[in-house]
């Protein structure tokens, strides 16, 4: 049991850390999220320069061949910065459903791509996001998905069909790509229309999806833990120079109670992420549990924390200018994104043997 | 990164499960599953000393002062291990999450020799004496007064609030031992006997109908002139000192106390039909969520105390733990319902859920109230600014 970074993941949040704070600036962010919600400079960077973009793809398929819990800094410090990039869609959604549940061709034939950034992709579940769904029938694909993150930006789509997963690309005769004006714009959504597209599926389609939920979760969790941090880190800095009635605002017990508030949370939601993401690469009998605890605790916890950095910065917290709404947006998303607290604590509740008779 | 144990480490586990199994079901079985820490005291010394005879009572400690050098890990273990037996709380917790550890940093080679290998023997029980009735949350106003006389310090004054003082047989004392100093300065740390005509015990009724508290008085009590840790006037540094052996690895036991709780709440909420209630269901999903962190959180902060840092979750574990059994009270009243609010017979004392809703209100205050809680963690890892004094101009 260490319950702590090796050194040699320490070295990588060092890294991630420098990268996105160097990189993911917020004049840059704002650019992207004008456009398509993705900072492509950002994007080759992480992915070629960086070279760390496929963290959690084995490295006989052109990955780095390590685990969640680098993934989960990955997305952490991305989260931070509330990054424009489809980390989540393509690297913690679309990779590990091709990862768990495609032929061997096929992972040879995606995941280096993915892995490098030459290919974006981008994964549409079937019951969250809203009704319709899709259906396979005959090697085509018909129906909608509604609010695929990423979506006007991807190359390619995995599409959990009620009946199985397929795999779209993006000039497919017969799908349509519709982006959507979305609060988030640093992941914004489009919508997906297949007109009876012709698709591959992927051999295992439970597995594809599990594997691409239970990633997809974790690194949200993360991405939710960073800009919590963001917030509580950029709060304090403003609460210590702000001064009204003679004294900086941060000595006021009123003030400085709820940034503690705002830390007690993060430190739990930090213990969240890197306990799911260690019993995920463990295959410990928690990981279901801790996954869900992840998501919901760390959302509900960044949600607070961005709602507390506009109130505590007053006014100016409340202006375009001013980052705030860029964490208060993506707080949003990443709650509902995939399941809301709610709905992931009642996961946990048929964990808790309330469903056992009495 | 990781969770689980090595074989090495799942062996010590099953030794320590085995003793366990073996006291806990033959001579110790009377004593398996109590919860309350006044019920039993005699059995409850026993069982002290008992452990201390087999040298699980300190296992973290050092060999040469009756511990058994285990690492991290196997405290860890150990305390897992305590709890899923079913041990009762420990009556000397105090001496050895408290006393011990601090007389292990600040104290002489003669004090440690003297006083740890009879905590860890279970021979001596240890209480606290803190707070005064004018020195709550202000702890620093401490008006407990000591002198020396001869080879002696003389104490006068009153604490409040000391538990389990009535089955103690050494207080820890911060008294003020310069006249006219005050706040944190000219106070000492003073190691004192229980058992004198100087020191008077009396319980206070809290309101479970229970009396763990006390309220102690010392008029013209004596201890040794060299019971004392830390030089004179440097008491404040030693109580300080103190605070960050509060959140060792006895939190992971006192977890499992916590878990056996919750299950209370859950068997009650199945055994009433309100475990099909979503708004129960949420919230017992948020208290096992919640235990759940309390754990991770405490794994990662006894991971790096071991690596000589201080993780952030020791100084956010007090009010998290507290607020999360304060809300478990309050869940168990809203699954029991109205049903919950009478007990049987004449004797006002509730059963355990009830009771918890009672007893947790006290959590969130001794120990450091969650608002002066708020006050370390904002001053001290956020690095925010005191809030001025407003009798120290």
């Amino acid at each position: 049991m260490h319950f702590a970074f090796t050194d040699e993941q320490a070295m990588i949040a060092e890294t991630a850390k420098a990268f996105f704070a160097e990189n993911a600036t917020s004049a840059r962010t704002r650019a992207a999220m004008a456009d398509t919600g993705v900072d492509t400079l950002l994007w080759q960077a992480f992915t070629s320069e960086l070279g760390l973009a496929g963290v959690a793809i084995p490295e006989a398929l052109g990955g780095v061949g390590l685990g969640m819990v680098e993934l989960a800094i990955f997305a952490e410090e991305a989260g931070r910065h509330t990054a424009a990039l489809p980390l989540l869609a393509s690297l913690a959604l679309a990779a590990p459903a091709i990862l768990a549940g495609g032929t061997d061709e096929q992972k040879a034939r995606f995941l280096p791509r993915l892995a490098s950034g030459e290919l974006v992709a981008s994964f549409a579940a079937g019951n969250t996001g809203g009704t319709p769904g899709a259906t396979l029938s005959d090697g085509t694909l018909t129906g909608a998905a509604l609010l695929v993150p990423h979506g006007a930006s991807a190359d390619i789509f995995v599409v959990a069909a009620d009946n199985g997963v397929a795999i779209v690309e993006r000039g497919a005769l017969g799908l349509g790509i519709t982006p959507l004006t979305s609060m988030d714009q640093t992941r914004p959504y489009a919508r997906l229309d297949f007109g009876g597209v012709a698709v591959e599926t992927l051999a295992d389609p439970r597995a594809a999806v599990r594997a691409a939920l239970a990633t997809g979760w974790l690194a949200i969790a993360a991405d939710a833990l960073g800009g919590a941090q963001a917030c509580l880190d950029r709060t304090v800095a403003y609460a210590q120079e702000r001064v009204q009635f003679g004294r900086s605002i941060g000595s006021f017990q009123a003030v400085k109670h709820r940034l503690a508030d705002m830390m007690i949370a993060i430190e739990q939601a930090r213990s969240a992420v890197y306990w799911a993401a260690c019993a995920i690469d463990e295959a410990s009998d928690e990981a279901p549990f801790a996954v869900h605890a992840a998501k919901a605790f760390a959302c509900d916890t960044y949600s607070h924390c961005a709602g507390e950095m506009i109130q505590l910065h007053g006014g100016i917290g409340f202006t375009w200018e001013h980052d705030a709404h860029l964490y208060f947006k993506r707080a949003r998303s990443n709650a509902s994104l995939l399941g809301t607290p709610d709905w992931h604590r009642e996961q946990v509740a048929g964990f808790a043997g309330l469903d056992e008779a009495a | 990164m990781k969770l689980g144990f090595s074989p090495e480490e799942e062996a010590f586990r099953a030794e320590a499960a085995a003793w366990l199994k073996i006291e806990l079901e033959g001579a110790f079985a009377d004593v398996r599953g109590l919860t309350s820490l006044t019920e039993m005291p005699e059995r409850r010394r026993d069982w002290e000393r008992r452990l201390g005879e087999a040298g699980w009572s300190c296992v973290g400690w050092p060999k040469a002062y009756g511990g058994r050098d285990a690492t991290l890990a196997e405290q860890v273990i150990f305390a897992e291990e305590y709890a899923r037996a079913g041990a009762p709380p420990r009556l000397n917790h105090i001496g050895i999450e408290l006393a011990g550890p601090t007389i292990l940093a600040f104290g002489t080679d003669e004090q440690k020799a003297r006083f740890l290998p009879k905590i860890a023997k279970g021979e001596e029980i240890w209480c606290q004496g803190y707070s005064e009735p004018g020195a709550g949350s202000d702890l620093a106003n401490v008006r407990t007064r000591a002198w020396r006389e001869g080879d002696e310090w003389v104490i006068e004054g009153q604490k409040i609030w000391t538990s389990l003082a009535q089955f103690s047989d050494w207080i820890f004392v911060i008294a003020r031992t310069e006249a006219g100093s005050k706040g944190p300065k000219g106070l000492s740390f003073l190691l004192v006997p229980v058992d004198q005509s100087g020191v008077t015990v009396r319980p206070i009724h809290q309101i479970t109908g229970e009396a763990e508290f006390n309220e102690t008085f010392f008029d013209d009590a004596r201890t040794a002139a060299e019971s004392i840790l830390g030089e004179p006037g440097d008491g404040w540094t030693v109580a300080m000192g103190l605070l960050g052996f509060e959140r060792g690895v006895s939190t992971l036991a006192q977890q499992m106390g916590f878990r056996n709780e919750l299950d209370a709440v859950i068997a009650a909420a199945r055994a009433n039909g309100e475990a099909k209630n979503p708004l129960i269901r949420q919230r017992i999903a948020k208290a096992e969520i919640g235990l759940k962190l309390m754990r991770y959180g405490a794994l990662r902060m006894l991971t790096d105390a071991e690596g000589g840092k201080l993780n952030p979750s020791a100084l956010t574990y007090k009010i998290q733990w507290a607020t999360w059994r304060r809300d478990l009270g309050e869940l168990a009243m809203d699954v029991l319902g109205q049903a919950g609010e009478t007990v049987a017979g004449h004797e006002y004392a509730f059963p355990a859920l009830p009771n918890l809703f009672l007893y947790s209100r006290a959590d969130t205050i001794y120990g450091g109230t969650n608002e002066i809680q708020r006050n370390i963690i904002a001053e001290r890892a956020l690095g925010l600014p005191r809030e001025p004094r407003g009798d120290l101009k």
